[in-house]
């Protein structure tokens, strides 16, 4: 068993000079910051922008129906409607007789007494149908769905910079938001592009999964800043693109590690989850990606660009304890 | 630290226990389940909406239309008022949330004033002498009354309270299992009902205001003057459902409302035909009111109004003494049975409008669960597999039995404490145990990174986890924080990722640290290595 397990075959220590590249990647992402930007805003339709507004943010209804045996043909759809001045569209999808149907209550309507006659109207015109979910958010949660999720995401962003600053340096909480931003951005690029495509919906599940990417990003970041703030300690006459060479090979194998298992149960939930957690999971598969890369490429040089206080002598090896076990 | 020290061998192994324990019910056939001994705990997961299929109801309580309708009332109090002192207005009108009118001769208008003041609207409770309704003039010999805010307010906030206590009362008489209003924020009420609830009887038994009034129908004025708009004061036109007339003028003043009822019923009709009625039985105040009216009013009509909407216009054919009758409207079983059920529970104080509604069948709630579990169990043991790979089968293995024990421990932990699980919930769940060996990882490899610095394989583990803590408790912390935050984020689906987020940090670190650490300090003992299998 030469190859296993895989660690003893993996190299001990890297010596990628990550910090020569910074600048070329840090221009990349730069780049990549201001298209999602405008792919999120563009073209400026509220409330969401170049997102697919999902309608927990715009409002309105979505409904999941199946006709089945019949087919649900959109055009007979639309006839058995005629009439409610709801200006449906009808998406038939997957199974047979399966069909999504979205619309929005005429203005002043009650929400929920429209969906009790749009689901007569369908029942009359196919006989029986089912109506598998429905959902239906009015204008004024929607709009409190939508505050409360931007508010979220700059709450979280805001906590871990007072936690990064808190338990490290202001120098490096800067960084460590430097990259949560660049992960954020790029993320909503994501789903402006996905959106494009009718792929993944700006909802309130693409909302907690940049909320879970924010967290994972941290947690790489704050493993990188470990070791860098201990190496700090121990190489202080090292130049600071030379130590946070060091401590990003150090913590590669780790990084790697870690982005593999998560990617691997991910992979698995997109496949395997259904419609409903494939957004989330794509989302999320990305952030990981973006995360692990702006931990290195964004996080530590921004520490770079700023400095950090250090001084003194390199630090001693710290002497071998005697251990005793029982 | 690799001492294999007693109590964390204890607290490893009750926890594990524990964990076993309480996520045992979750495998059992629900029979073995009923019949285990009184001290076994079991309660399995509780799954959400999402997952076993039920709705999800927000209503908002229409405060403003409360407002109105209270103003409404009060102005007919202005009116017979102002009438029996003989003070001549004009103009008297519901306006942007409060009465308005006109005093006809400007040397009444302080008078008229001061009077209203005595009588309009209630005490306010708990002070001297106000009330709840100010009563302000200006030029022009107008007056205006409106509502104190705080009373309002106050006022509010109590029929949101009533109106809570009036849906419990119509959904328990209907024997629906486990539904629960809940009040949310100032002036909304949560309902969620899982399982095989038809979503659409659900809202006509919760949604409807139920008012029940009998007003006398004005049979004086002529259509023309109705079609006109000429209507006389103190009437007003209501919309008919009874299929006789499409509207009916009646008097605003309604002597006999739904409060008055003691009893309602569904029927059948005795006299040969085959409709469905509603029999109701009123208190003695009702009965009282019922009688004088009959009496008084033979061969005139009246209308049975519910909801701003006739139901039936019977005529008056003699004296009612005892209190009870019936409605006959153009019922189906069903529906005399449910308007039965709203007239026992009574009216909602305060009208309602649904502001978000979800509902998912029970046969997609099954496919999710089904899906749920298909990439739970995939994406753990391409997880576990990878792990193996890695580190090889003992440390591999070890980090697996963290694994496991993690596992458990959240299934638990969500079974004992009932919290929701949710399909985004499952993700949650699936992500925390993939990134939870990040932990073993740090530990691993700040123990390799020890080892290859030259130190002892004893201080290497030792190294290993002393130097880890720090690092994957800065970790995790992340994770709690962007969890908290979600769970604010209200959504019952994303509640329930939020929730198996925050419970996963807080097992993770248990068992990744203390479990890891004493399997390999077990090992260790009986070993004793030269060199550690993942150097």
């Amino acid at each position: 068993m030469k190859f296993w397990p895989f660690i003893k075959v993996l190299p001990v220590r890297t010596h990628f000079r990550f910090v020569r590249l910074a600048r070329v990647f840090s221009s990349l992402s730069v780049l990549a910051i201001i298209g999602s930007l405008f792919l999120t805003l563009y073209p400026f339709k509220a409330p969401c922008g170049g997102l697919a507004c999902g309608i927990d943010f715009q409002g309105g209804t979505v409904m999941d129906i199946s006709t089945a045996p019949q087919a649900a043909d959109p055009a007979k759809i639309h006839a058995a409607l005629q009439g409610l001045n709801l200006n449906e569209t009808v998406q038939t999808a997957g199974a047979p007789g399966a069909a999504i149907l979205r619309f929005e209550a005429p203005k002043g309507a009650d929400i929920s007494a429209t969906v009790t006659r749009v689901e007569g109207a369908l029942t009359k015109a196919f006989g029986t149908v089912k109506f598998a979910s429905t959902d239906v958010v009015g204008p004024t949660v929607s709009g409190e769905l939508l505050s409360k999720g931007l508010l979220g995401l700059g709450l979280a962003i805001l906590a871990m910079l007072l936690y990064i600053w808190f338990r490290f340096e202001l120098q490096f909480g800067l960084g460590a938001v430097a990259a949560l931003f660049h992960d954020v951005f790029l993320t909503f690029g994501l789903i402006a592009i996905m959106g494009r495509f009718g792929k993944i919906e700006f909802d309130l599940r693409s909302v907690a999964a940049i909320l879970t990417i924010i967290g994972y990003s941290m947690n790489d970041t704050v493993v990188v800043f470990d070791r860098f703030r201990e190496n700090l300690r121990k190489y202080k006459s090292m130049p600071l693109g030379e130590v946070i060479d060091m401590s990003i090979n150090e913590m590669l194998t780790r990084t790697i590690i870690t982005s593999m298992t998560a990617v691997l149960a991910l992979l698995a939930l997109a496949f395997f989850g259904g419609p409903t957690l494939y957004g989330l999971s794509v989302i999320m598969l990305f952030g990981i990606g973006i995360g692990t890369y702006s931990s290195i490429y964004i996080a530590a040089p921004v520490i770079m660009l700023w400095g950090v206080k250090r001084g003194g002598v390199d630090e001693p090896a710290e002497p071998l304890k005697p251990q005793t076990v029982r | 630290m690799m001492n294999l020290a007693r109590w964390k061998v204890i607290v490893v192994v009750l926890a594990t226990v524990l964990g076993l324990l309480f996520s045992l019910p979750n495998v059992l056939p629900a029979h073995v389940r009923e019949s285990l001994p009184g001290f076994m705990p079991k309660s399995t997961l509780h799954l959400g909406l999402d997952l076993q299929g039920g709705s999800y109801l927000l209503y908002s309580v229409d405060t403003a239309a409360l407002r109105t309708e209270r103003l409404t009332n009060m102005a007919e109090d202005v009116r017979t008022g102002l009438r029996d002192k003989n003070i001549a207005f004009t103009e008297l009108a519901v306006i942007n949330g409060q009465i308005g009118l006109r005093i006809t001769d400007p040397t009444q208008v302080t008078a008229a004033a001061n009077l209203l003041r005595g009588t309009i609207g209630a005490p306010l409770s708990g002070t001297t002498g106000g009330r709840d309704v100010t009563v302000s003039t200006s030029g022009d010999q107008r007056i205006v009354v409106a509502f104190v805010p705080a009373a309002f307010d106050a006022e509010a906030s109590k029929a949101v309270e009533q109106n809570i206590e009036v849906i419990r009362r119509r959904v328990d008489t209907t024997g629906a299992k486990e539904i629960n209003p809940v009040r949310q924020g100032k002036d909304r009420i949560v309902i969620e009902a899982a399982g095989e609830n038809d979503p659409e009887k659900l809202k006509s038994l919760i949604g409807q205001t139920a008012k029940l009034t009998f007003q006398m129908v004005d049979d004086q004025a002529s259509p023309e003057d109705i079609a006109a708009g000429r209507i006389p004061p103190g009437d007003e036109v209501i919309p008919s459902s009874d299929g006789l007339a499409p509207q009916y003028l009646v008097k605003r003043r309604a002597p006999i409302t739904g409060e008055m009822l003691t009893n309602a019923q569904p029927g059948f009709d005795q006299q040969g035909g085959t409709g469905a009625l509603v029999q109701f039985r009123m208190n003695s105040l009702g009965s009282t009111r019922f009688a004088e009216i009959t009496r008084s009013n033979i061969g005139k009509r009246f209308a049975i109004v519910l909801d701003k909407k006739v139901i039936e216009a019977p005529t008056i054919q003699g004296v009612i003494p005892s209190g009870s009758g019936q409605i006959t409207g153009h019922f189906t079983p069903e529906s005399a049975n449910e308007l039965s059920v709203l007239l026992r529970a009574g009216a909602l104080p305060a009208p309602m409008k649904v502001e978000e509604q979800r509902t998912v069948g029970a046969e997609l709630g099954a496919d999710a669960v089904k899906a749920g579990a298909t990439s739970a169990i995939v994406g753990l043991v391409a997880t576990m597999i990878f792990m193996l790979l890695i580190y090889g089968g003992l440390f591999g293995g070890i980090s697996l039995i963290a694994l496991a024990v993690n596992a458990v421990m959240i299934i638990g932990v969500m079974s004992f404490t009932q919290a929701t699980l949710t399909l985004p919930g499952i993700a949650g769940l699936i992500l925390t145990l993939a990134v939870a060996v990040d932990a073993n990882v740090l530990i691993y490899e700040r123990m390799r990174d020890e080892l290859r610095a030259g130190r002892s394989v004893i201080a290497a583990m030792e190294a290993g986890f002393a130097r880890a803590w720090g690092t994957i408790f800065d970790a995790n912390m992340t994770h709690i924080f962007s969890a908290l935050i979600m769970f604010n984020l209200g959504s019952g689906p994303v509640k329930g990722f939020a929730w198996t987020l925050a419970i996963g940090v807080f097992t993770t670190v248990f068992s990744a640290v203390l479990v890891t650490q004493v399997l390999l300090a077990w090992w260790f003992k009986t070993a004793r290595p030269k060199t550690l299998p993942i150097a």
